[in-house]
Order: C-alpha cells, then sequence, then structure tokens
C-alpha cells in the first residue's frame, strides 16, 4: 500500500514537473492550409511564398525563443475530405505544434471542432465568415484578422463619408457562401444607416463565371449609383474589365471590398474613382508603413520573388506568424524563460496583440481579432500601371467588430445613421 | 418586359452562344468520327485561352501591330490543336478505340488531370488577360446600351464562318467526304479502303483546334484562370447532348437555345441563371432521349 502511494506520488511529481518545464524542441512545427490549385490560388501562392520568407527571415533572427521554425503547407483545393485527413496526419503523425487553417471558411467552419478534439493550436489566418466564434466556444481556435461583418460594414462607411447621396445600389456577388453573406452583411447595414437607399439589382452569377455581358446590359439599362461587388480573383477581374470596356464604369461607381487583391491584375481596366477594400490594413502602400525600411525591403523582395506586388493575404498570414511568435515569447516569459506546453500558448494567445506587416491587431477574449480596415480610391499615378489607392479611410477596428457574445445578423439591426460618424477614423492622401 | 429588354436579352444570348457553339461542335465532331466523348476537350479550349493571352501579351509588349491578334488566335488554335491535340490521338486515343465507353471516358479524364497540371506548371495560377482583340474592335451602341463590337458582331459572324465552313468542308471537300463516310459507317469506310486512322487523327485535330479557338477568343473577354476548362466542358456536354451526340448544325441550334435561356433569364429571373442549360437539356431529353437531332443507334454512351 505504502509502495503504491510512493509511486503515484512520484508519477504526479514527475507529471507536475514536466508541464512547467518543457523541453526545448529541435523546432517549432506549423501547418498551414492554403489554397495552392484552383482559382483560390490566387490567395494561396502568394501566401505560402511570403510565408516561406518571413519564416526564413525569422529563423535568421533567432526563430521563436531561439527554436527554429518549419512550415508545411496543404493545398485546400484537394477539398474538404482530404484536407481534413491531412489536417489530422499533421498532427497526430508529424507532430505539429501549431496549423493556420485556412483560407476557405468552409474550410475553418470544418476545422474548427477537429481542432478542439485534436487539441492543437489553431490559426484561423484568412477565412471570414463571423459565424466561427459567434456561434462556437472554441479553445484552440483563434482568427489573427477581422471577419466579415468590420470588413462589410467599414465598406459602407467609407461608402457613405465618400458618397452620402447615392439613391440606387446594384450588387454583383459570386454565387456561393461569400457571395450571399457579404450581401445579407452589407445590405442589412445598408438598411439601417441609409434606409431610403434603394436596392435596383441583386445579381448572383455563377462561381468562376467567365461572362457577365447580360449583367453588364441590365446594369446599363438601370443606371445604379453604386454597385457592389465582393467577388475576387478571375471573377472579379473579368467582371471589372468587362464593365470597363463597355463604359459601365463611367456611370457607375463600383465598390470592390476586396479589390485590393486585383488591382495589379486589372492594369488599366479599372480607372480613378472607384472604391477598393483590402480586408483589413493591407496595402503595398500602406500609409502608416511606407517610410517603414522593414515594411519597404519586404515588399521590394516579395515582388522580386513573385513578380506580384503582395496582397492581402500575404499580410493575414504575416499577421498569424506574429501572433504565433508573439504568443511563443509571451508563454516563455511567463513560465519563467522555460519553454511553455501547449496550453500555456494558448493561454498566451488570449489578450494578445502583435503587428504583422500592417498595423496591431488584438485578440479579444472570443479569440476574434480586432483589426482596423483600410479602404481607398482609385487613383491612376504616373510610374504604375495599375490603380492606386487615394483618399484613404483607416477605420477603427473595434467599434465595427460586432462585441463578444453578440449575433452579428443581431446588433447590425441596433446600429442608427449616428454610427456613421461615431467610428473614429484616420484618413490619409496618396503621396509620391 | 419591354421589347428594348427583350431586344437586350436576344443580343446579349447570342454572343454568349457564339463561344459555347466553337467549344460544342469541335466536341460533337470528334465524338461523331471517333466515338469517344472526349472529357479532355476542355483542357484544348483553356490551353488555346493560355497561349493566345501569353503570346498576344508578350508580342504586344514587343510594340507589334495590334491587329496582329486576329491572325495569333487562328495560329494559336491551329498550333494547340496539332502539337498537343495530333500526339493525344496517335499516341494514346488510338490504343483505345476497342476498349470499352467507360475506359475511353476515364483515359481521356486522366488526360484533362495531365493538362490542368501543365496550364498549372507553364502559366501559374494568376489570372490572364489580354483585351487587345477586343479593344481594337471598339464599342457599338444599341438601345442606349453600349456593348463591344468584338461580342456583338465579330464573336457571332465567326460562330456562323464556322459552321459554313465546316458544313461546306464535310460536303465539298474530299477530305470531308472521307471523314462524313467514317461518321457514317465506319466499317464499310474502312472496307472500300479509306484511311480510317488518318481520318481519326484529322479530325481530332480540327475538333481540337476548334476547342483553341474558342479559347483564343474568350481570352479577349475574360479572365483566363485555373479551371476554365472544367466548367466549358460541363456546358458543352450539356449543349451536345442536347442536340444530339455528331450533330453540328444541332449544335449550333442548342447553343443558341441555351444562351438566349441564359440571358432571359438574367433579365426576368436571375437565380435561374446556372439552371437554365441542364433545365433545357433535361426537358429535352426527357422527350427525345436521343437528343434534338439525334437518331436512334445501337450504341449509346
Amino acid at each position: 500500500m505504502l509502495k503504491t502511494i510512493l509511486n503515484t506520488t512520484t508519477a504526479l511529481a514527475f507529471l507536475t514537473t514536466a508541464a512547467f518545464a518543457e523541453e526545448t524542441p529541435a523546432e517549432v512545427k506549423i501547418g498551414i492550409t492554403a489554397f495552392l490549385s484552383g482559382p483560390a490560388s490566387v490567395f494561396g501562392e502568394p501566401a505560402k511564398a511570403a510565408a516561406e520568407m518571413i519564416i526564413a527571415d525569422m529563423n535568421a533572427n533567432g526563430g521563436i525563443g531561439g527554436v527554429p521554425v518549419s512550415a508545411t503547407f496543404i493545398d485546400e483545393g484537394a477539398g474538404g475530405e482530404a484536407l481534413l485527413s491531412e489536417y489530422r496526419r499533421l498532427v497526430e503523425s508529424e507532430g505539429v505544434d501549431a496549423m493556420f487553417a485556412s483560407i476557405s471558411s468552409g474550410n475553418c467552419t470544418k476545422i474548427g471542432p477537429l481542432a478542439e478534439d485534436l487539441k492543437v493550436l489553431n490559426i484561423m489566418w484568412d477565412c471570414g465568415t463571423q459565424t466561427i466564434f459567434e456561434e462556437n466556444d472554441f479553445r484552440y481556435s483563434f482568427r489573427t484578422q477581422a471577419n466579415a461583418t468590420p470588413e462589410m460594414l467599414s465598406t459602407l462607411l467609407y461608402l457613405l463619408r465618400t458618397k452620402p447621396d447615392f439613391k440606387t445600389i446594384a450588387v454583383v456577388n459570386q454565387d456561393y457562401a461569400w457571395g450571399r453573406d457579404s450581401w445579407a452583411i452589407f445590405s442589412a447595414a445598408l438598411q439601417q444607416l441609409k434606409p431610403d437607399a434603394q436596392v435596383v439589382a441583386e445579381f448572383f452569377p455563377k462561381f468562376g463565371s467567365p461572362d457577365f455581358s447580360t449583367e453588364i446590359s441590365r446594369l446599363q439599362a438601370l443606371r445604379p449609383d453604386v454597385i457592389l461587388s465582393t467577388s475576387w480573383g478571375g471573377d472579379l477581374d473579368t467582371f471589372v474589365r468587362q464593365a470597363s470596356q463597355r463604359g459601365l464604369t463611367n456611370t457607375s461607381t463600383l465598390v470592390l471590398p476586396l479589390g485590393e487583391s486585383s488591382l495589379e491584375r486589372l492594369g488599366d481596366a479599372l480607372p480613378a474613382g472607384h472604391i477598393v477594400g483590402a480586408r483589413g490594413d493591407h496595402y503595398f502602400l500602406h500609409p502608416e508603413k511606407i517610410n517603414d525600411p522593414a515594411f519597404v525591403a519586404f515588399v521590394d523582395a516579395f515582388t522580386e520573388k513573385t513578380g506580384d506586388v503582395p496582397t492581402y493575404p500575404v499580410f493575414h498570414v504575416s499577421q498569424a506568424l506574429a501572433a504565433l511568435k508573439g504568443a511563443y515569447e509571451k508563454a516563455i516569459a511567463d513560465n519563467g524563460g522555460e519553454w511553455p506546453s501547449d496550453e500555456q500558448v494558448i493561454d498566451a494567445l488570449e489578450g494578445l496583440t502583435f503587428a504583422g506587416l500592417g498595423r496591431e491587431v488584438t485578440i479579444r477574449e472570443d479569440h476574434q481579432g480586432v483589426e482596423d480596415q483600410l479602404l481607398g480610391t482609385t487613383i491612376r499615378v504616373d510610374g504604375y500601371d495599375f490603380a492606386l489607392l487615394d483618399n484613404m479611410m483607416m477605420f477603427d477596428g473595434e467599434p465595427i467588430t460586432t462585441p463578444v457574445d453578440q449575433v452579428s445578423s443581431e446588433w447590425l439591426q441596433t446600429l442608427t445613421p449616428a454610427f456613421i460618424d461615431s467610428v473614429p477614423v484616420d484618413t490619409f492622401q496618396h503621396n509620391n | 418586359m419591354n421589347v428594348q429588354l427583350f431586344a437586350l436579352a436576344i443580343v446579349d444570348g447570342v454572343s454568349y452562344a457564339a463561344l459555347v457553339f466553337l467549344v460544342a461542335v469541335g466536341l460533337t465532331l470528334i465524338f461523331g468520327v471517333l466515338r469517344v466523348l472526349n472529357v479532355a476537350h476542355g483542357s484544348f479550349y483553356a490551353i488555346g485561352a493560355y497561349t493566345t493571352a501569353s503570346v498576344g501579351g508578350a508580342i504586344f509588349a514587343a510594340g507589334f501591330s495590334p491587329w496582329l491578334a486576329f491572325p495569333l488566335m487562328i495560329v494559336a488554335a491551329v498550333l494547340v490543336g496539332t502539337l498537343i491535340g495530333g500526339p493525344i490521338e496517335k499516341f494514346l486515343l488510338s490504343r483505345i478505340y476497342h476498349l470499352e465507353d467507360v475506359l475511353q471516358i476515364l483515359v481521356t479524364f486522366a488526360v484533362f488531370l495531365i493538362l490542368e497540371d501543365f496550364q498549372r506548371l507553364v502559366w501559374g495560377v494568376q489570372p490572364l488577360f489580354e483585351a487587345t482583340a477586343l479593344n481594337q474592335l471598339g464599342t457599338v451602341t444599341v438601345f442606349g446600351i453600349t456593348y463591344t463590337a468584338y461580342q456583338l458582331i465579330f464573336l457571332p459572324v465567326v460562330a456562323v464562318l464556322v459552321l459554313v465552313g465546316l458544313r461546306l468542308g464535310l460536303r465539298r471537300t474530299l477530305t470531308g467526304r472521307l471523314i462524313t463516310a467514317v461518321t457514317e459507317d465506319r466499317e464499310a469506310a474502312i472496307t472500300i479502303g479509306i484511311d480510317a486512322e488518318k481520318v481519326y487523327l484529322i479530325t481530332f485535330i480540327v475538333g481540337a483546334s476548334l476547342a483553341a479557338l474558342g479559347g483564343a477568343l474568350a481570352s479577349a473577354t475574360t479572365s483566363v484562370v485555373p479551371g476554365m476548362g472544367a466548367d466549358m466542358i460541363v456546358l458543352s456536354f450539356a449543349v451536345v447532348a442536347t442536340a444530339g451526340l455528331g450533330q453540328i448544325e444541332g449544335a449550333a441550334i442548342t447553343a443558341l437555345m441555351i444562351g438566349l435561356g441564359r440571358s432571359f433569364a438574367v433579365y426576368v429571373w436571375p437565380e435561374m441563371q446556372v439552371l437554365v442549360p441542364y433545365l433545357i437539356m433535361f426537358g429535352v431529353l426527357l422527350v427525345r432521349p436521343q437528343g434534338l437531332f439525334g437518331g436512334i443507334e445501337a450504341r449509346k454512351i
């Protein structure tokens, strides 16, 4: 009997010490899910290139707490089932320390519960659906950027501040969850903030549609003051080009909340005077970072490596990596300089403030990141063969993010027109 | 719906139908002769578009005349059809004609997947856009609505030329008559000494070139993106099945029906836009399982 008690005590004592002094690992392993095939690889490929650059840079400067970082990538384009089993394999067989998942909101929704089962730190590094932390109480998942609600709300605020007198609006969104959900948020907020605005047409062309001729003919007949499109990638490029070829961009103002990711590709197809957003404060000429040598060096190196200027997924992955580094460093400090356990790292993430390539982001108690939102109006500038942003506004993320424990669809109903001028904003002009 | 909107819907529908027809007619031609449902057909469409967009971008940047965009499309289409389509028929498909239909479809599907990755390897994943040809032709205003002359006039004219050219080519030229003979009765044609292998190869190259031409023409109006071939193959299957496999005029009429149905849907009931091609197919096949113009055949896919 005495022997058993002794044994148990020793075992317990051993366990306790083990929990507080983890052995410093040879490397911190991350798994990153991103679209490396299919239409959304316009986001995945730049993010992968950026992650590799940032990790190489981190490792050259001591990694995380002296430990180098290594990353493995999973292709989200392989489909939901393949993604989940690959995710599980990385965690269970490869012993990955943290997962970054994912670009698709549908994948984030599926992976959230899986990360809870596997008890692995899961950073939702790009997906936008606002429902993740409104409908779930996850311990292991965090989002290191904003979500659809602040992204749409800031777009509407920019529109209402720059074109307060518009009367009619039409929407052309992709026919899938994001296209539908983003319009639901935007139109709900529009109803509250500008009840007299009239929605004259709602189009949801097929995802990947190669031709918007018919929609454009109808829009030319309807002549709405504003045309919203939350589309992205090839769909957005095609729509804007066809609209511009047929003169629709002369008669209506386009509002493109994801337009920043298409600016360079659109070239001269996107004329001056249209509203462009960036899913956060993401812009390769970030008005507050344009004189920061580290930022400029990164943008130059990225452009050199990939041939394109960095777009928002690059910023998003930089934020996820900065959050991971920040969390480890905070957990190491809290642990008296010893390597922390996984659970300690997770505790450190809550309330953490970190900065990737843009402004600082703070993780709230519901694990949702609070991120400021940048929008601007296109301008043509000598020396660039594509549109840049002028009359930029950077909206404070806090008041436009749905409060903790509230649901976006209900919270938006409580807004009044007074809200428009209540949100703190910094304005910037394009500066040569 | 007033007269103006009605007219606009027709105009929109016709220009869309022109592109769909070009791809579908190549598919149906190949099926008519080779009796192989070629899933890789969509890849020729995509590669034709990529080739035109990337070569066009390079030569216009180098300062060549923008009018070269039009001959470039034909050159690109023929090159893609010959250099990629030719070897595929010669070294792969020619070995599987005696196999079951299902196996043939699987083989062409495998080719499709390989070519998809080939495109990613060569052109990457960022959308390409090269609208020089379209910009050269300017715009036309109809009922106060601005259209590009390229889509309003040029594409339908090309589609009609291809239709007439194919019809005349198949009836009046020797090669065309050989192709028609093999289509009508393969065994009899071989017995009287027609070189069926050669006919197969020529047909496949022509069909693949037509798909590539569809892609080349589309590249001026749309973003060239990964996966564009898959979308087009599904739509052209719908056209070909509705028309009846192997029916060239049928493909033209069905493409027109689908184009018009789609554009009327956008005017009347936008939610139905995606469904329209399949509803038309469903309706037709329910009444005529062999397709609008197809004859009864012993062999079916």
